[in-house]
Protein backbone atom coordinates (compact mmCIF):
# COMPACT_ATOMS: atom_id res chain seq x y z
CA UNK A 1 0.00 0.00 0.00
CA UNK A 2 1.24 3.41 -0.82
CA UNK A 3 2.18 5.30 2.28
CA UNK A 4 0.59 8.69 2.25
CA UNK A 5 0.42 11.47 4.70
CA UNK A 6 -3.05 11.63 6.03
CA UNK A 7 -3.75 14.40 8.41
CA UNK A 8 -7.50 14.23 8.34
CA UNK A 9 -8.98 14.62 11.74
CA UNK A 10 -11.67 12.52 13.25
CA UNK A 11 -13.66 12.91 16.37
CA UNK A 12 -14.03 10.09 18.83
CA UNK A 13 -16.79 7.75 17.83
CA UNK A 14 -17.33 9.15 14.34
CA UNK A 15 -16.41 7.70 11.00
CA UNK A 16 -12.74 7.77 10.10
CA UNK A 17 -11.62 8.67 6.63
CA UNK A 18 -8.57 7.11 5.08
CA UNK A 19 -7.12 7.68 1.63
CA UNK A 20 -4.27 6.39 -0.43
CA UNK A 21 -2.88 7.49 -3.75
CA UNK A 22 -4.11 4.41 -5.51
CA UNK A 23 -7.50 4.09 -4.01
CA UNK A 24 -9.67 5.78 -1.51
CA UNK A 25 -11.74 3.91 0.91
CA UNK A 26 -14.23 4.96 3.45
CA UNK A 27 -13.97 2.77 6.44
CA UNK A 28 -16.65 3.34 8.94
CA UNK A 29 -15.35 2.20 12.24
CA UNK A 30 -17.83 1.65 14.95
CA UNK A 31 -15.15 1.23 17.58
CA UNK A 32 -13.30 4.27 18.95
CA UNK A 33 -9.71 4.60 17.64
CA UNK A 34 -6.98 3.57 20.04
CA UNK A 35 -4.78 6.27 21.49
CA UNK A 36 -1.36 4.77 22.12
CA UNK A 37 0.64 6.34 24.94
CA UNK A 38 3.93 5.69 23.14
CA UNK A 39 2.72 7.49 20.01
CA UNK A 40 1.39 10.34 22.07
CA UNK A 41 4.62 10.75 24.02
CA UNK A 42 6.65 10.71 20.81
CA UNK A 43 4.42 13.30 19.14
CA UNK A 44 4.63 15.59 22.18
CA UNK A 45 8.40 15.26 22.07
CA UNK A 46 8.48 15.93 18.34
CA UNK A 47 6.37 19.02 18.80
CA UNK A 48 8.74 20.64 21.26
CA UNK A 49 11.71 19.59 19.10
CA UNK A 50 10.22 21.67 16.28
CA UNK A 51 9.81 24.58 18.68
CA UNK A 52 13.52 24.24 19.48
CA UNK A 53 14.24 24.56 15.76
CA UNK A 54 12.69 28.04 15.87
CA UNK A 55 13.89 29.36 19.22
CA UNK A 56 16.74 29.25 19.57
CA UNK A 57 17.68 27.23 16.43
CA UNK A 58 16.56 29.40 13.53
CA UNK A 59 16.98 32.59 15.57
CA UNK A 60 20.67 31.83 16.12
CA UNK A 61 21.23 30.43 12.62
CA UNK A 62 19.79 33.57 11.01
CA UNK A 63 21.10 35.94 13.67
CA UNK A 64 24.68 34.81 13.21
CA UNK A 65 24.42 35.43 9.46
CA UNK A 66 23.28 39.02 9.98
CA UNK A 67 25.53 41.92 10.89
CA UNK A 68 26.24 42.78 14.53
CA UNK A 69 23.93 45.79 14.44
CA UNK A 70 20.95 43.64 13.39
CA UNK A 71 21.41 40.54 15.56
CA UNK A 72 18.61 41.32 18.00
CA UNK A 73 16.17 42.40 15.31
CA UNK A 74 16.60 39.06 13.54
CA UNK A 75 16.14 37.06 16.74
CA UNK A 76 13.19 39.20 17.81
CA UNK A 77 11.45 38.94 14.45
CA UNK A 78 11.85 35.16 14.40
CA UNK A 79 10.59 34.75 17.96
CA UNK A 80 7.76 37.24 17.64
CA UNK A 81 6.27 35.85 14.42
CA UNK A 82 6.46 32.35 15.90
CA UNK A 83 4.54 33.53 18.96
CA UNK A 84 2.05 35.39 16.80
CA UNK A 85 1.53 32.27 14.67
CA UNK A 86 0.58 30.29 17.75
CA UNK A 87 -2.24 32.71 18.55
CA UNK A 88 -3.41 32.89 14.93
CA UNK A 89 -3.30 29.11 14.76
CA UNK A 90 -5.69 28.79 17.69
CA UNK A 91 -7.87 31.56 16.26
CA UNK A 92 -8.41 30.35 12.71
CA UNK A 93 -5.24 28.67 11.39
CA UNK A 94 -6.02 25.15 12.52
CA UNK A 95 -9.62 25.53 11.41
CA UNK A 96 -8.58 26.84 7.98
CA UNK A 97 -5.97 24.14 7.35
CA UNK A 98 -7.25 21.06 9.15
CA UNK A 99 -10.85 21.76 10.16
CA UNK A 100 -13.77 19.67 9.01
CA UNK A 101 -15.12 19.78 5.46
CA UNK A 102 -14.36 22.75 3.26
CA UNK A 103 -13.07 22.37 -0.28
CA UNK A 104 -9.81 21.46 -2.02
CA UNK A 105 -8.21 24.77 -0.96
CA UNK A 106 -9.30 25.45 2.61
CA UNK A 107 -11.28 23.70 5.31
CA UNK A 108 -14.50 25.06 6.73
CA UNK A 109 -13.92 27.34 9.65
CA UNK A 110 -16.11 25.27 11.96
CA UNK A 111 -13.16 24.65 14.30
CA UNK A 112 -12.28 28.33 14.64
CA UNK A 113 -10.97 29.11 18.14
CA UNK A 114 -10.59 25.34 18.50
CA UNK A 115 -14.32 24.94 18.70
CA UNK A 116 -15.14 21.35 19.58
CA UNK A 117 -11.58 20.30 20.32
CA UNK A 118 -11.34 18.67 23.74
CA UNK A 119 -8.92 16.34 25.56
CA UNK A 120 -11.17 13.50 24.38
CA UNK A 121 -11.10 14.28 20.64
CA UNK A 122 -8.49 12.58 18.48
CA UNK A 123 -6.69 12.92 15.15
CA UNK A 124 -6.18 10.01 12.80
CA UNK A 125 -2.71 8.64 12.09
CA UNK A 126 -1.72 6.48 9.11
CA UNK A 127 -2.71 3.31 10.84
CA UNK A 128 -6.38 2.65 10.77
CA UNK A 129 -7.83 2.61 14.24
CA UNK A 130 -4.82 4.34 15.81
CA UNK A 131 -5.11 7.98 16.78
CA UNK A 132 -3.37 10.68 18.79
CA UNK A 133 -5.05 13.29 20.98
CA UNK A 134 -6.23 16.16 18.79
CA UNK A 135 -4.54 18.75 21.00
CA UNK A 136 -1.20 17.10 20.26
CA UNK A 137 -1.88 17.25 16.53
CA UNK A 138 -2.97 20.89 16.86
CA UNK A 139 0.30 21.74 18.64
CA UNK A 140 2.48 19.73 16.25
CA UNK A 141 1.05 21.44 13.19
CA UNK A 142 1.17 24.80 14.96
CA UNK A 143 4.95 24.60 15.20
CA UNK A 144 5.17 23.91 11.45
CA UNK A 145 3.23 27.06 10.65
CA UNK A 146 5.38 29.02 13.08
CA UNK A 147 8.72 27.97 11.61
CA UNK A 148 7.56 28.48 8.03
CA UNK A 149 6.65 32.13 8.43
CA UNK A 150 9.86 32.69 10.42
CA UNK A 151 11.86 31.17 7.55
CA UNK A 152 10.45 33.72 5.10
CA UNK A 153 12.01 36.54 7.11
CA UNK A 154 15.51 35.39 6.12
CA UNK A 155 15.36 37.33 2.86
CA UNK A 156 14.03 40.61 4.29
CA UNK A 157 16.06 41.04 7.46
CA UNK A 158 18.19 44.12 8.15
CA UNK A 159 15.67 46.48 6.51
CA UNK A 160 12.03 45.46 7.10
CA UNK A 161 10.13 47.17 9.92
CA UNK A 162 9.15 45.07 12.90
CA UNK A 163 5.55 46.25 12.58
CA UNK A 164 5.55 45.31 8.89
CA UNK A 165 6.86 41.85 9.75
CA UNK A 166 3.98 41.29 12.16
CA UNK A 167 1.29 42.46 9.73
CA UNK A 168 2.84 40.44 6.92
CA UNK A 169 2.95 37.31 9.08
CA UNK A 170 -0.79 37.32 9.85
CA UNK A 171 -1.73 37.92 6.22
CA UNK A 172 0.73 35.48 4.75
CA UNK A 173 -0.26 32.66 7.08
CA UNK A 174 -3.90 33.19 6.19
CA UNK A 175 -3.43 33.57 2.44
CA UNK A 176 -0.51 31.22 1.79
CA UNK A 177 0.41 28.83 4.58
CA UNK A 178 -2.95 27.59 5.81
CA UNK A 179 -4.38 26.95 2.30
CA UNK A 180 -1.24 25.17 1.09
CA UNK A 181 -1.05 23.07 4.27
CA UNK A 182 -4.67 22.10 3.59
CA UNK A 183 -4.00 21.31 -0.05
CA UNK A 184 -1.07 19.04 0.77
CA UNK A 185 -2.14 17.32 3.96
CA UNK A 186 -5.90 17.40 4.42
CA UNK A 187 -7.89 14.40 3.21
CA UNK A 188 -9.81 16.56 0.71
CA UNK A 189 -6.85 18.82 -0.20
CA UNK A 190 -6.03 19.53 -3.85
CA UNK A 191 -2.57 17.95 -3.92
CA UNK A 192 -3.42 15.19 -1.48
CA UNK A 193 -6.21 13.84 -3.62
CA UNK A 194 -3.89 13.86 -6.66
CA UNK A 195 -1.44 11.67 -4.75
CA UNK A 196 1.38 14.18 -4.23
CA UNK A 197 4.18 12.91 -1.98
CA UNK A 198 5.29 15.28 0.75
CA UNK A 199 6.18 13.49 3.94
CA UNK A 200 7.06 16.35 6.28
CA UNK A 201 6.34 19.53 4.35
CA UNK A 202 8.87 20.15 1.58
CA UNK A 203 6.14 21.92 -0.36
CA UNK A 204 4.23 23.45 2.51
CA UNK A 205 7.24 24.66 4.49
CA UNK A 206 10.20 25.01 2.16
CA UNK A 207 8.98 25.83 -1.35
CA UNK A 208 6.32 27.97 0.25
CA UNK A 209 8.71 29.96 2.46
CA UNK A 210 11.48 30.07 -0.15
CA UNK A 211 9.34 31.49 -2.94
CA UNK A 212 7.67 33.90 -0.52
CA UNK A 213 11.12 35.05 0.57
CA UNK A 214 12.12 35.75 -3.04
CA UNK A 215 8.96 37.70 -3.83
CA UNK A 216 9.18 39.63 -0.56
CA UNK A 217 12.81 40.67 -1.06
CA UNK A 218 12.12 41.72 -4.66
CA UNK A 219 9.31 44.02 -3.55
CA UNK A 220 11.25 45.31 -0.54
CA UNK A 221 14.43 46.04 -2.48
CA UNK A 222 18.08 45.62 -1.64
CA UNK A 223 19.78 46.63 1.56
CA UNK A 224 21.69 49.91 1.43
CA UNK A 225 25.24 49.10 0.39
CA UNK A 226 24.42 45.65 -0.99
CA UNK A 227 27.20 44.61 -3.32
CA UNK A 228 29.52 47.43 -2.27
CA UNK A 229 29.83 47.19 1.51
CA UNK A 230 31.05 44.21 3.49
CA UNK A 231 28.06 42.24 4.73
CA UNK A 232 29.88 39.28 6.19
CA UNK A 233 28.10 37.17 8.82
CA UNK A 234 28.82 38.61 12.26
CA UNK A 235 29.08 35.28 14.07
CA UNK A 236 29.42 31.96 12.30
CA UNK A 237 29.74 30.48 15.78
CA UNK A 238 26.09 31.38 16.42
CA UNK A 239 25.17 30.09 12.97
CA UNK A 240 26.94 26.83 13.77
CA UNK A 241 25.04 26.45 17.04
CA UNK A 242 21.80 27.23 15.23
CA UNK A 243 22.61 24.63 12.57
CA UNK A 244 23.08 21.97 15.23
CA UNK A 245 19.81 22.86 16.92
CA UNK A 246 18.04 22.77 13.56
CA UNK A 247 19.41 19.35 12.74
CA UNK A 248 18.48 17.86 16.10
CA UNK A 249 15.05 19.52 16.04
CA UNK A 250 14.45 18.28 12.51
CA UNK A 251 14.04 14.74 13.84
CA UNK A 252 10.86 15.97 15.46
CA UNK A 253 9.90 17.61 12.20
CA UNK A 254 10.56 14.60 9.95
CA UNK A 255 10.22 11.53 12.13
CA UNK A 256 7.34 13.21 13.95
CA UNK A 257 5.52 13.53 10.64
CA UNK A 258 4.92 9.78 10.77
CA UNK A 259 2.45 10.71 13.55
CA UNK A 260 3.32 7.44 15.28
CA UNK A 261 6.41 5.95 16.92
CA UNK A 262 6.86 3.19 14.35
CA UNK A 263 8.91 1.94 11.41
CA UNK A 264 7.94 4.86 9.20
CA UNK A 265 9.26 7.26 11.83
CA UNK A 266 12.42 5.18 12.01
CA UNK A 267 12.87 5.44 8.23
CA UNK A 268 12.42 9.19 8.43
CA UNK A 269 14.95 9.26 11.24
CA UNK A 270 17.77 7.48 9.44
CA UNK A 271 17.16 9.55 6.31
CA UNK A 272 17.37 12.73 8.37
CA UNK A 273 20.76 11.54 9.59
CA UNK A 274 22.41 10.29 6.43
CA UNK A 275 20.85 12.52 3.78
CA UNK A 276 21.81 15.57 5.81
CA UNK A 277 25.33 14.28 6.37
CA UNK A 278 25.80 13.76 2.63
CA UNK A 279 24.63 17.29 1.86
CA UNK A 280 26.92 18.91 4.44
CA UNK A 281 29.94 17.24 2.87
CA UNK A 282 28.68 17.81 -0.68
CA UNK A 283 28.50 21.59 -0.18
CA UNK A 284 32.13 21.66 0.99
CA UNK A 285 33.06 19.49 -1.97
CA UNK A 286 31.34 21.97 -4.28
CA UNK A 287 33.43 24.73 -2.71
CA UNK A 288 36.61 22.77 -3.34
CA UNK A 289 35.62 22.07 -6.94
CA UNK A 290 34.99 25.81 -7.40
CA UNK A 291 38.54 26.48 -6.21
CA UNK A 292 37.74 27.68 -2.70
CA UNK A 293 38.41 26.40 0.80
CA UNK A 294 35.86 24.08 2.43
CA UNK A 295 34.16 26.51 4.80
CA UNK A 296 32.27 26.39 8.08
CA UNK A 297 29.41 28.34 6.54
CA UNK A 298 29.49 25.94 3.59
CA UNK A 299 29.09 23.00 5.96
CA UNK A 300 26.18 24.70 7.76
CA UNK A 301 24.55 25.65 4.45
CA UNK A 302 24.90 22.09 3.17
CA UNK A 303 23.38 20.68 6.35
CA UNK A 304 20.32 22.91 6.01
CA UNK A 305 20.02 22.22 2.26
CA UNK A 306 20.11 18.50 3.04
CA UNK A 307 17.48 18.85 5.75
CA UNK A 308 15.28 20.74 3.31
CA UNK A 309 15.70 18.14 0.57
CA UNK A 310 15.07 15.18 2.86
CA UNK A 311 11.89 16.71 4.30
CA UNK A 312 9.45 15.51 1.60
CA UNK A 313 11.44 12.31 1.15
CA UNK A 314 11.95 11.42 4.82
CA UNK A 315 9.48 8.54 4.98
CA UNK A 316 9.26 8.21 1.19
CA UNK A 317 12.81 7.06 0.44
CA UNK A 318 15.35 4.45 1.39
CA UNK A 319 18.55 5.68 3.07
CA UNK A 320 20.60 5.40 -0.13
CA UNK A 321 17.98 7.30 -2.09
CA UNK A 322 18.04 10.03 0.55
CA UNK A 323 21.83 10.24 0.41
CA UNK A 324 21.77 10.62 -3.37
CA UNK A 325 18.95 13.16 -3.32
CA UNK A 326 20.55 15.33 -0.63
CA UNK A 327 24.01 15.10 -2.17
CA UNK A 328 22.74 16.43 -5.52
CA UNK A 329 20.53 19.04 -3.88
CA UNK A 330 23.52 20.52 -2.06
CA UNK A 331 25.23 21.13 -5.42
CA UNK A 332 22.12 22.77 -6.89
CA UNK A 333 21.68 24.97 -3.83
CA UNK A 334 25.36 25.88 -3.90
CA UNK A 335 24.89 27.10 -7.45
CA UNK A 336 21.69 28.98 -6.55
CA UNK A 337 23.30 30.76 -3.61
CA UNK A 338 26.74 31.56 -4.99
CA UNK A 339 25.96 32.11 -8.67
CA UNK A 340 22.27 32.52 -9.47
CA UNK A 341 21.70 35.17 -6.80
CA UNK A 342 24.59 37.28 -8.04
CA UNK A 343 23.57 36.82 -11.68
CA UNK A 344 20.12 38.28 -11.01
CA UNK A 345 21.23 40.63 -8.27
CA UNK A 346 18.31 40.17 -5.84
CA UNK A 347 19.12 40.65 -2.19
CA UNK A 348 17.92 37.44 -0.55
CA UNK A 349 19.88 38.40 2.55
CA UNK A 350 20.21 35.03 4.27
CA UNK A 351 19.51 32.86 1.19
CA UNK A 352 16.06 31.61 2.13
CA UNK A 353 15.13 31.21 -1.54
CA UNK A 354 18.48 29.71 -2.55
CA UNK A 355 18.34 27.03 0.13
CA UNK A 356 14.69 26.52 1.12
CA UNK A 357 13.05 27.40 -2.18
CA UNK A 358 15.50 25.71 -4.54
CA UNK A 359 16.26 22.87 -2.11
CA UNK A 360 12.54 22.35 -1.56
CA UNK A 361 11.93 22.05 -5.30
CA UNK A 362 14.78 19.55 -5.66
CA UNK A 363 13.38 17.59 -2.73
CA UNK A 364 9.82 17.59 -4.08
CA UNK A 365 10.85 16.37 -7.52
CA UNK A 366 13.49 13.99 -6.19
CA UNK A 367 10.97 12.38 -3.86
CA UNK A 368 9.06 11.25 -6.95
CA UNK A 369 12.21 9.39 -7.99
CA UNK A 370 13.60 7.95 -4.76
CA UNK A 371 10.13 6.71 -3.78
CA UNK A 372 10.61 3.93 -6.31
CA UNK A 373 11.14 0.49 -4.84
CA UNK A 374 13.87 -0.07 -7.44
CA UNK A 375 15.86 2.67 -5.70
CA UNK A 376 15.14 1.34 -2.22
CA UNK A 377 12.06 3.45 -1.64
CA UNK A 378 8.86 2.25 0.03
CA UNK A 379 6.62 2.31 -3.10
CA UNK A 380 4.26 -0.62 -3.34
CA UNK A 381 2.83 -2.45 -6.33
CA UNK A 382 -0.07 -0.06 -6.59
CA UNK A 383 2.22 2.96 -7.13
CA UNK A 384 1.28 5.17 -10.09
CA UNK A 385 4.88 4.92 -11.37
CA UNK A 386 7.72 7.38 -11.57
CA UNK A 387 6.57 9.27 -14.64
CA UNK A 388 3.07 9.83 -13.34
CA UNK A 389 4.38 10.67 -9.88
CA UNK A 390 6.81 13.25 -11.27
CA UNK A 391 3.95 14.90 -13.16
CA UNK A 392 1.96 15.15 -9.94
CA UNK A 393 5.01 16.46 -8.06
CA UNK A 394 5.71 19.03 -10.77
CA UNK A 395 2.11 20.17 -10.83
CA UNK A 396 2.19 20.54 -7.04
CA UNK A 397 5.42 22.52 -7.13
CA UNK A 398 4.22 24.91 -9.86
CA UNK A 399 0.85 25.44 -8.22
CA UNK A 400 2.53 26.16 -4.89
CA UNK A 401 4.94 28.63 -6.50
CA UNK A 402 2.13 30.51 -8.22
CA UNK A 403 -0.15 30.48 -5.20
CA UNK A 404 2.46 31.65 -2.70
CA UNK A 405 3.90 34.29 -5.06
CA UNK A 406 0.50 35.96 -5.41
CA UNK A 407 -0.34 35.57 -1.70
CA UNK A 408 3.04 37.02 -0.71
CA UNK A 409 2.71 40.01 -3.02
CA UNK A 410 -0.72 40.81 -1.58
CA UNK A 411 0.56 40.40 2.00
CA UNK A 412 3.62 42.58 1.47
CA UNK A 413 1.72 45.38 -0.29
CA UNK A 414 -0.95 45.45 2.42
CA UNK A 415 1.79 45.52 5.08
CA UNK A 416 3.37 48.38 3.16
CA UNK A 417 0.14 50.35 3.07
CA UNK A 418 -0.32 49.94 6.82
CA UNK A 419 3.24 50.25 8.14
CA UNK A 420 5.44 51.70 5.40
CA UNK A 421 7.27 48.35 5.17
CA UNK A 422 10.86 49.55 5.27
CA UNK A 423 12.84 51.32 7.99
CA UNK A 424 14.31 54.75 7.25
CA UNK A 425 17.78 54.84 5.73
CA UNK A 426 19.13 56.28 8.99
CA UNK A 427 17.77 53.35 10.98
CA UNK A 428 19.04 50.90 8.38
CA UNK A 429 22.55 52.36 8.59
CA UNK A 430 22.56 52.49 12.36
CA UNK A 431 21.11 49.01 12.62
CA UNK A 432 17.64 47.73 13.44
CA UNK A 433 18.66 46.70 16.96
CA UNK A 434 18.88 50.31 18.07
CA UNK A 435 16.42 51.77 15.60
CA UNK A 436 13.59 49.27 16.03
CA UNK A 437 14.18 47.79 19.48
CA UNK A 438 16.32 50.28 21.41
CA UNK A 439 18.97 47.72 22.35
CA UNK A 440 22.36 46.45 21.32
CA UNK A 441 23.17 42.74 21.07
CA UNK A 442 26.62 43.14 22.53
CA UNK A 443 27.76 45.65 25.14
CA UNK A 444 31.43 45.48 25.81
CA UNK B 1 61.05 63.71 26.23
CA UNK B 2 60.00 61.55 23.33
CA UNK B 3 56.66 59.97 22.46
CA UNK B 4 57.20 56.62 20.78
CA UNK B 5 54.48 54.99 18.70
CA UNK B 6 55.11 51.43 17.56
CA UNK B 7 52.86 49.35 15.31
CA UNK B 8 53.70 45.68 15.76
CA UNK B 9 52.35 42.20 15.12
CA UNK B 10 49.79 41.21 17.77
CA UNK B 11 51.57 38.05 18.86
CA UNK B 12 54.74 40.06 19.62
CA UNK B 13 53.15 42.17 22.35
CA UNK B 14 54.26 40.10 25.33
CA UNK B 15 57.83 39.75 24.09
CA UNK B 16 58.13 43.50 23.53
CA UNK B 17 56.61 44.27 26.90
CA UNK B 18 59.08 42.00 28.70
CA UNK B 19 62.05 43.43 26.83
CA UNK B 20 60.95 47.01 27.59
CA UNK B 21 60.38 46.13 31.25
CA UNK B 22 63.98 44.89 31.42
CA UNK B 23 65.39 48.27 30.32
CA UNK B 24 63.24 50.20 32.78
CA UNK B 25 60.17 51.29 30.82
CA UNK B 26 57.53 51.75 33.53
CA UNK B 27 54.35 51.89 31.45
CA UNK B 28 52.77 51.91 28.05
CA UNK B 29 49.38 52.10 26.35
CA UNK B 30 48.33 49.25 24.07
CA UNK B 31 45.58 49.47 21.45
CA UNK B 32 44.30 46.89 18.96
CA UNK B 33 44.31 48.56 15.56
CA UNK B 34 43.90 47.73 11.88
CA UNK B 35 45.91 49.05 9.01
CA UNK B 36 47.87 48.23 5.92
CA UNK B 37 51.37 48.58 4.62
CA UNK B 38 53.32 46.39 2.27
CA UNK B 39 51.89 43.17 3.66
CA UNK B 40 49.14 41.64 1.53
CA UNK B 41 45.56 41.57 2.90
CA UNK B 42 43.19 38.63 3.16
CA UNK B 43 40.24 37.44 1.09
CA UNK B 44 37.15 36.20 2.85
CA UNK B 45 34.32 34.41 1.04
CA UNK B 46 30.83 33.80 2.41
CA UNK B 47 28.41 31.88 0.16
CA UNK B 48 30.07 33.25 -2.95
CA UNK B 49 30.34 36.86 -1.74
CA UNK B 50 34.02 37.74 -1.75
CA UNK B 51 35.39 40.43 0.50
CA UNK B 52 39.03 41.51 0.21
CA UNK B 53 40.28 43.08 3.38
CA UNK B 54 43.39 45.23 3.02
CA UNK B 55 43.32 46.03 6.70
CA UNK B 56 45.22 43.66 8.91
CA UNK B 57 45.05 43.51 12.69
CA UNK B 58 48.04 45.08 14.45
CA UNK B 59 48.81 46.36 17.92
CA UNK B 60 49.78 49.97 18.58
CA UNK B 61 52.09 50.71 21.53
CA UNK B 62 52.41 54.23 22.90
CA UNK B 63 55.31 54.96 25.21
CA UNK B 64 56.54 58.21 26.69
CA UNK B 65 60.29 58.08 27.44
CA UNK B 66 62.98 60.44 28.69
CA UNK B 67 65.43 61.68 26.06
CA UNK B 68 68.11 59.47 27.62
CA UNK B 69 66.06 56.29 27.30
CA UNK B 70 64.30 56.95 23.96
CA UNK B 71 66.93 55.53 21.62
CA UNK B 72 67.24 52.37 23.71
CA UNK B 73 63.45 51.92 23.70
CA UNK B 74 63.33 52.14 19.91
CA UNK B 75 66.17 49.65 19.55
CA UNK B 76 64.57 47.23 22.04
CA UNK B 77 61.20 47.32 20.29
CA UNK B 78 62.85 46.87 16.92
CA UNK B 79 64.71 43.76 18.09
CA UNK B 80 61.90 42.20 20.12
CA UNK B 81 59.18 42.76 17.52
CA UNK B 82 61.14 41.62 14.49
CA UNK B 83 60.40 38.40 12.65
CA UNK B 84 62.39 39.56 9.60
CA UNK B 85 59.32 39.37 7.38
CA UNK B 86 57.04 42.02 5.91
CA UNK B 87 54.26 43.18 8.20
CA UNK B 88 56.49 43.49 11.26
CA UNK B 89 55.43 47.11 11.62
CA UNK B 90 56.93 50.55 12.18
CA UNK B 91 58.24 52.72 15.02
CA UNK B 92 57.63 56.47 15.07
CA UNK B 93 59.28 58.94 17.45
CA UNK B 94 57.78 62.35 18.21
CA UNK B 95 58.96 65.18 20.43
CA UNK B 96 56.87 65.34 23.58
CA UNK B 97 56.09 68.83 24.90
CA UNK B 98 55.05 67.90 28.41
CA UNK B 99 53.90 65.13 30.71
CA UNK B 100 51.84 65.42 33.90
CA UNK B 101 51.09 62.76 36.48
CA UNK B 102 47.42 63.24 37.35
CA UNK B 103 47.65 61.94 40.95
CA UNK B 104 50.48 64.25 42.12
CA UNK B 105 50.69 67.00 39.55
CA UNK B 106 54.39 66.20 38.88
CA UNK B 107 55.58 67.21 35.44
CA UNK B 108 58.46 66.37 33.06
CA UNK B 109 60.67 63.25 33.37
CA UNK B 110 59.51 62.58 36.93
CA UNK B 111 55.95 62.12 35.68
CA UNK B 112 56.96 59.28 33.34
Amino acid sequence: MIRKILRGVTVLGTAMFAATAAFAQDAATAAAPTVDKGDTAWMMTSTVLVLMMIVPGLALFYGGLARTKNMLSVMTQVGAVAALTMLVWVGWGYAEAFGDGGNAFIASFSKAFLNGVTPATTSATFTQGVAIPEYVFVCFQMTFAAITVALVLGSVVERMKFSAVMVFAVLWLTLAYFPIAHMVWAGNGLFFTKGALDFAGGTVVHINSGVAALVACLILGKRIGYGTEIMAPHSLTMTGIGTGLLWVGWFGFNAGSALEANGSAALAMINTFVGTAAAGLAWMLAERLAGHKPSALGFCSGIVAGLVAVTPAAGNSGPLGAIGLCFLTAFVCYFAVTKLKHMFGYDDALDTFGIHGVGGMCGAMGTGVVYSAALGGPAGDSWMGMGAQLLVQGETVLTTIAWTAVATAISIYVAKAITGLRVSSDVEREGLDLGEHGERAYNY
Amino acid sequence: MKFIIAIIKPFKVDEVREALGAIGVAGMTVTEVKGFGRQKGQTEIYRGAEYSTNMLPKVKLEIAASDALAAQVVETIQQAASTSSIGDGKIFVLDLASATRIRTGETGDTAL
